[in-house]
């Protein structure tokens, strides 16, 4: 009996020196974990200007203009409390649209317009049919995309 | 069969939706026949390992008689 | 000796009722599963059909999970009592969560290229998901790395119960940092975020998958004692062949 109530403390233990030491660990490279920074951490933190990093938001209604050469749009990000231009020149995600939630990567340039090479789309947790979102949206109950 | 050429392209996501089915189809069926086919080769082989054995020194019985 | 017999025979006896059931609901589960996908079940506002890849991407990554959670689990009840069924369960187990991890991934790069517009990101959440389709492997590998099946098992063990911190990591992974990934649906505070249109597939698929893993789980456990009893067998087929004499000869004498 002691002996299995031994090892049980030593699993136990083991556990919850394991589960602190990968709390630890995580906690100091929470900054690396971020897929992604927000228009107010480019403004407000210190972001390597030479350095390819991603930068997620909401594409600002009515701020999306195509071109004269058709492929390259540019847009305005926002995280509803800083707004970022981006420049992108490339095929645009099928669920890409004003409104919507994406992730832009690229680089930041000297003018403030973030220059993306890449723009992939991000969509909410929330599933239901075309017809219920409409129904949503004229009653004014909207919580989803493009709510805000 | 426009019906059918509707429903198989998926709202122009066939290419996506279809192999994503096929694969777990795939992967399911071979984990479940490769399991049932090993489990009968070895019911086989222990019992004719039994049936050359004495039968005293059978013990607790079959290990496997469903 | 006998104690050790016991609670298998048993198993395998309950085992034989259960696994026929198990198997007739899991076939009805999944007939009713796919046919609400993709006939009765309407496509998503957003995401258009693509939405049906829920259906098979969602069910593999709880069966994933839920795999981990019951081998870390059999893996605790082998090392602390020695429970002679545990770790033939932990490593019955290994290979279907290696399965339903690998269909996880493999559907859910299917749904991110047309939606998100990439195959692959290294996002906290796919990458964690990734860690653990690795852990199946390590423990599958370990397994068998060792001369002595008693050594490979018990090393096993301490891997997937060293594993599981990685279980929290997935959950909530979406929660703790920027993903691509969107935060969870279904299990939430709050309650689901999904139409009841689309929950019901996704639960009778994740029924049928539950039941599935039941199943193979128990024809793999059968498979494993069958393999232990040949083994046994074996060696006392090896003591049969020896010269009778040497070793029959006192007791008839």
């Amino acid at each position: 009996m002691t002996r299995k109530r031994r090892r049980l403390t030593i699993v136990l233990l083991g556990m919850l020196a394991l589960g602190g030491a990968t709390a630890l660990v995580l906690a100091a490279f929470e900054d690396n974990l971020v897929f992604f920074y927000s228009p107010t951490d480019i403004a407000t933190k210190p972001v390597p200007k030479d350095r390819r990093l991603r930068v997620g938001g909401i594409v600002v209604d009515g701020s999306l203009q195509r071109e004269r050469d058709g492929v390259t749009v540019a847009f305005v990000l926002t995280d509803l409390a800083t707004t970022l231009p981006v420049r992108y020149k490339g095929v645009l995600p099928d669920l890409f649209r004003e409104g919507q939630g994406i992730v832009a990567q690229g680089r930041l340039g000297t003018d403030g317009t973030f220059a993306a090479d890449e723009v992939l789309a991000k969509h909410d947790e929330n599933y239901m049919p075309p017809e219920v979102a409409n129904a949503l949206r004229k009653s004014g109950q909207w919580k989803g995309e493009g709510a805000r | 069969m426009d019906a059918l050429g509707q429903f198989l392209a998926m709202g122009g996501y066939g290419a996506y939706v279809w192999p994503a089915y096929a694969i777990a189809l795939v992967v399911l069926a071979g984990i479940l026949i490769a399991s049932v086919r090993t489990l009968n080769t070895r019911r086989r082989a222990v019992a004719a390992l039994e049936a050359a054995l004495p039968r005293r020194r059978r013990q607790g019985g079959s290990a496997d008689d469903a | 000796m006998l104690h050790r017999f016991a609670n298998p025979a048993r198993f395998l006896r309950i085992a034989a009722v259960v696994q026929p059931w198990c198997a007739a609901i899991c076939a009805l589960a999944l007939a009713a599963g796919l046919y609400v996908a993709f006939f009765a079940s309407p496509p998503d506002y957003q995401q258009g059909e693509t939405v049906r890849i829920m259906y098979v991407h969602v069910p593999a990554a709880w069966m994933a999970l839920f795999a981990y959670a019951a081998i870390a689990l059999a893996a605790a009840v082998g090392l602390i009592w020695r429970h002679p069924l545990a770790f033939v369960a932990a490593g019955a187990a290994a290979p279907i969560g290696a399965a339903f991890t690998a269909i996880c991934l493999a559907t859910g790069s299917l749904w991110g290229k047309p939606m998100w517009g990439t195959w692959w990101v290294w996002d906290a959440r796919l990458t964690s998901v990734l860690v653990l389709l690795f852990l199946y492997l390590g423990l599958i590998a370990l397994r068998h790395a060792f001369d002595d099946s008693d050594r490979g098992e018990r090393a096993a063990a301490v891997l997937a119960l060293v594993g599981a911190v990685n279980l929290p990591i997935i959950k909530f992974s979406v929660d703790w940092w920027n993903t691509l990934h969107q935060p969870a649906s279904v299990v939430k505070i709050g309650g689901p975020t999904i139409h009841p249109a689309m929950l019901t597939p996704l639960l009778l698929m994740a029924a049928g998958f539950m039941l599935f893993f039941v199943v193979v789980l128990l024809i793999r456990i059968r498979s494993e004692l069958l393999a232990r009893r040949l083994r046994a067998l074996r060696l006392a087929q090896a003591h049969a062949a020896e010269p009778a004499a040497a070793t029959r000869g006192p007791v008839l004498g």
